[in-house]
């Protein structure tokens, strides 16, 4: 076989894998909104409606659009600070063996399956939350948020600590040799050269957030009420699919999906809000 | 260049063989549905000596959806058949199994101190949601044991939204365990040290009391085939029924059907 027809043949592989991955989104997508499309038809904006009730016909997923956002807003309050934290240590200031040590310590978070997390929260974190809050079982917006963050801290401190290395060494000596202290270079030249990467991070993050399932499930209670406080149970858009999928048949089970094309539309969302703003502060 | 076109093309077809084979499937039986038949059908399992019984959860719904649809051979249900169920797949045949009692359950150190309530306190309770005083904890929707809770329990009402939803006994269980104000309903074969049932309407949940009659919350449990059982299926379900399967159900806690 020459080495031309191997390369051509190469080429088409690739192209192959290439275009399968896409064609795998567009089918799945595709799949979801046919699924979907029944209860938008059927519902209409009853869909948006506050009641969750299947047995007694309500569909509304207001309670659960709402629950995931709380929920990804808590875990990104906890989690930026202390991931950007972790991102300059590692990047700028821990010694290089600690950094031998730290980096695939906190990279090893990512391994640890999400069902060990929620079991985590539901031994540890639920009866310390019950015993603050002094109401119920614990199972809280506020224990889904914390376990959370700790899902997402890898995720973005190891994007941000990539970002803040990449920005190229003179800009931060150029910043020391004008007389800047340490913490100042880092504070007015580093953080904000790689900020584009650093939003990058916390995009990615927030969509993992957004999707995350089975931790949540164990911690937060599957209550389809709009949370009153941080201890307040609720339910999220993929807890509502998770917990109730294998039961559902006909309308039901096309609310489901519709929750899934609801959770699928906002993950869209943010990621086109952090592509046109990575895009801008890249400018 | 080309040696690893080759390697990549084996690595591909290795890996489809290895789906084919695993689809292939082997020649025993497949049996999931109901969690509440759950521990009693891997006790079945364990003790029947002819091909192997692969047993799995996953709720009623999904046990009836699982024979229709050809997954499983046979689908548990702690429910009756539904008429949309039925008018969907006519062809499910529904075998009584097993009789079994949905427990009120609370936490063993609860600090209302309830031993007993009426049918109308417990189904206020679920009505009114969590508050200070109750951690109310429900079943998701489509569950059987919660489908016969809502039928003998709440009639008309509706289980409050603030209660907490979890999707197996299993889990209902070890919440009220884990917190000392919950409140919840599981299968009377899950009831052990760690939960405490109470009385409903002064009657003790209990094997005997749900055998004659006299505790209100009961229900049966089926076994749901494609079609009237044959071959491998029927030879397993007729060792359900025998003695030494029935046994086995008393044993488990739940109440057999001699």
């Amino acid at each position: 076989m020459s080495r031309y027809l191997a390369d051509r043949i190469a080429k088409r592989l690739v192209l192959f894998l290439g275009i399968s991955s896409f064609l795998i989104l567009v089918l799945i997508a595709v799949f979801i909104f046919r699924e979907g499309y029944p209860a938008f038809q059927e519902l209409g904006f009853s869909l948006f409606g506050t009641k969750w009730y299947p047995s007694r016909d309500a569909f509304g997923i207001a309670t659960m659009i709402v629950g995931s956002a709380v929920v990804t807003l808590i875990a990104l309050a906890i989690a930026i600070p202390l991931s950007l934290g972790c991102a300059i240590f590692l990047a700028e200031v821990a010694p290089p063996r600690v950094r031998e040590f730290a980096r695939p310590a906190v990279e090893l978070l990512l391994g640890i399956p999400s069902v060990v997390y929620g079991l985590v929260g539901l031994v540890v974190l639920l009866p310390i939350i019950a015993d603050i809050s002094g109401r119920g079982s614990g199972s809280s917006v506020l224990a889904a948020g914390i376990v959370l963050a700790i899902m997402v801290l890898p995720t973005v401190t190891s994007i941000s600590e990539d970002s803040i290395r990449a920005v190229p060494s003179h800009y931060k000596e150029g910043a020391l040799a004008m007389g800047a202290t340490q913490w100042q270079a880092i504070r007015h030249v580093l953080l904000p050269a790689a900020r584009p990467g650093i939003i990058a991070a916390i995009i990615l993050g927030t969509g993992r957030a957004i999707g995350e399932t089975m931790a949540m499930i164990m911690v937060i209670g599957n209550s389809p009420i709009f949370p009153d406080s941080i201890f307040s149970p609720a339910r999220t858009l993929t807890g509502n699919i998770a917990v109730e999928i294998s039961h559902a048949t006909g309308t039901h089970a096309s609310a489901l999906f519709a929750t899934g094309v609801v959770l699928f539309v906002m993950v869209m969302l943010i990621n086109s809000v952090g592509i046109i703003f990575y895009k801008r502060t890249a400018r | 260049m080309t040696r690893w076109i080759y390697i990549a093309v084996s690595l591909v077809l290795a890996f489809a063989a290895v789906l084919v084979a695993g689809c292939g499937g082997g020649g025993g039986i497949d049996v999931g549905g109901s969690t509440t038949v759950q521990p009693l059908a891997e006790k079945w399992a364990k003790a029947y000596e002819g091909v192997d019984v692969t047993v799995s959860g996953g709720g009623s719904s999904a046990g009836v959806k699982g024979v229709a649809e050809g997954i499983l051979d046979i689908g548990a249900i702690s429910r009756d058949l539904k008429s949309d169920e039925t008018d969907e797949w006519p062809d499910l045949v529904p075998t009584i199994i097993a009789y079994d009692g949905v427990a009120i359950v609370v936490n063993p150190s609860n600090p209302n101190e309830i031993t007993d309530l009426t049918i109308e306190e417990v189904r206020d309770i679920f009505a009114a949601g969590s508050s200070s005083t109750w951690t109310v904890v429900s079943r998701e929707e489509g569950s059987g044991t919660r489908e016969t809770f809502e039928k003998k329990v709440m009639g008309e009402e509706e289980i409050s939204a603030s209660a907490e939803f979890l999707p197996s006994n299993g889990a209902i269980k070890q919440k009220v365990a884990a917190t000392s104000n919950a409140i919840g309903y599981i299968s009377l074969g899950y009831v052990d040290d760690d939960v405490e049932a109470v009385s409903v309407d002064g009657v003790v949940c209990n094997t005997d009391n749900v055998r004659i009659g006299t505790y209100p919350i009961s229900r049966a449990l089926y076994y749901v085939t494609e079609g009237e059982p044959e071959g491998d299926v029927l030879d397993f379900i007729e060792f359900c029924l025998s003695t030494q399967g029935q046994q086995i159900v008393e044993e488990e806690g739940y109440i057999s059907i001699q």
